[in-house]
């Protein structure tokens, strides 16, 4: 299981990488390899707002719909459309061209909240999902 | 209740499947991906463990006129050793179940029933045999199960018997067949809208059989599949699935599976409800859509049309052999039409649909 060790980890199994107060947000190659083939991809609107904790897209797979919750509060910024046409990219390419949604953060102290990559791999090994 | 287990878990786990709890059973949902698994299927073969699946032998002098009474379908159009599907409904004309029909001879006659309903079928099936000269059996636990489907499944079966399956008819079924050095039960059966087969053993050797069967169909690109992509054939063929498109506040009409209804044989359960229903038309009927905006249809999604709900998704899935968002659902009769339009609620959106015919995938040369 990939995990890179530069990213941030939610225990939703999102992961988060901060460039300046920007997240770009994606789910994990754990995540995507549970739900199996992605055929789906829900995107938030441009400038939604979203608290911790928010569903704010939805990925679906054939047999499951999963909701992709914000790690940190913020606005969105940008929402990776490539996926409307090619959601496979997030089986594929979780932590690249699989990336789901940017935020503009909030509250950069609540990124505090989340996992580092040996904390999640803990996690995942425990079977937390 | 803990799930159980069939005689094949510890080889699906060997060849990767992913195990889910599905009925009360532990199997497969994928082993390498759904998607592949349903193309290999379409295009070349797939080898299932449907080994929950429930058998209940019916013999004795009254079988055949205590089945007719039971099942929707003319059981005595059966030749021995053919198959038939058929659904048995309550007498309200609610469906008990939906089953496949084996004919022995004139008075032994093998039910294969659904996983879910093996209790609820077998409570049915011996309250309702007072006064019938039938003895039922429940072979459920003695019987294991292997689906070999897709166009090149008569073609992998044909290196592992003597036995000339390629003139075994579409229905029809042998009932001791030597497959891989074992006697099994075989049938030109399947429910994934693809040629196949059906192998019935004993639990001690489905194993042996798998292997056996893997290994013949290696060179052909025979895949294990699981139940993921079980669904999504079995939904592109528009065959109804007991608790999604069937059930017992559903009949066989509504469901639009008239072809199984036959009222020329005489009484059966549900018939008055069912003549009705076929002579002026169901209020409700199973239709088939496709989404055209964007999103998945799913289970239980309500359908709307003008502010109004006017039914709910019975089965609704991305459908890979057609790469569209498609559903079945059962609307109001008036919106059944192929050219209807009605909404999908999908996360308190509406999202436009169009009716379409079924079944939204038929082989080739069918």
């Amino acid at each position: 299981m990939n995990i890179p060790k530069e990213l941030k980890y939610s225990k939703d199994h999102e992961w988060v990488k901060l460039e300046g107060n920007i997240a770009t947000i994606g789910i994990t190659d754990f995540a995507q390899s549970q739900l199996g083939d992605v055929v789906f991809v829900e995107l938030p609107e441009i400038g939604a707002e979203f608290s911790a904790g928010e569903g704010f897209a939805v990925v679906e797979s054939v047999k499951a719909v999963s909701d992709v919750y914000a790690p940190v509060a913020g606005t969105v910024t940008e929402a990776n459309t490539t996926l409307a046409d090619a959601p496979e990219v997030v089986n594929q390419d979780p932590y690249g061209e699989g990336w789901i949604v940017k935020l503009e953060v909030a509250d950069e102290s609540e990124l505090g909240e989340l996992m580092d990559s040996d904390a999640y791999e803990q996690l995942i090994g425990e079977g937390g999902h | 209740m803990t799930a159980r287990q069939t005689p094949l878990y510890e080889t699906h786990v060997k060849y990767g499947g992913k195990i889910v709890e599905f009925g009360g059973w532990l199997l497969p949902v994928r082993y390498t991906g759904i998607l592949d698994e349903h193309k290999a299927v379409r295009e070349k073969a797939g080898l299932f463990d449907v080994s929950h699946m429930g058998e209940v032998l019916v013999t004795g002098p009254d079988a055949l006129v205590f089945l007719q009474k039971l099942v929707t379908n003319d059981v005595s159009r059966l030749a021995d050793t053919q198959v038939q599907y058929t659904p048995m409904c309550y007498p309200d004309g609610g469906t008990v179940d939906d089953l496949l029909i084996y004919k022995r001879n004139h008075d032994e006659y093998l039910l294969v029933i659904n996983a879910a309903n093996i209790e609820k079928d077998w409570r049915w099936l011996t309250e309702n045999s007072a006064g019938f000269d039938v003895e039922l059996t429940n072979l459920s636990d003695e019987t294991a199960e292997l689906a070999l489907q897709g166009p090149l499944a008569e073609a992998i079966l044909r290196n592992l018997t003597d036995t000339p399956v390629e003139q075994l008819g579409y229905y029809w079924f042998i009932p001791e067949a030597r497959v891989a050095g074992k006697t099994v039960m075989l049938s030109r059966t399947g429910y994934t809208g693809e040629d196949g087969f059906e192998i019935y053993c004993c639990p001690e050797e489905a194993a042996y059989l798998w292997e056996a069967v893997m290994e013949a169909g290696r060179p052909y690109g025979l895949m294990p599949a699981g139940l993921g992509c079980r669904d999504t054939l079995r939904f592109e063929a528009a065959l109804p699935l007991y608790g999604h498109e069937l059930s017992a506040a559903v009949t066989p009409i509504e469901a639009g599976i008239d072809k199984f209804v036959s009222l020329d044989k005489g009484e059966f359960n549900g018939r008055a409800t069912l003549a009705e229903q076929k002579a002026h038309g169901p209020k409700r009927k199973i239709a088939g859509f496709v989404l055209t905006g964007r999103g998945i249809p799913r289970a239980d999604y309500p359908v709307i049309s003008e502010g109004r709900r006017i039914g709910t998704v019975t089965t609704g899935s991305y459908a890979p052999t057609l790469d569209k968002n498609i559903g079945l659902a059962l609307v109001e009769a008036g919106y059944a039409q192929p050219g209807q339009q009605f909404d999908v609620e999908i996360r308190g959106k509406n999202v436009p649909a169009q009716v379409i015919a079924k079944p939204f995938y038929r082989r080739k040369g069918e």
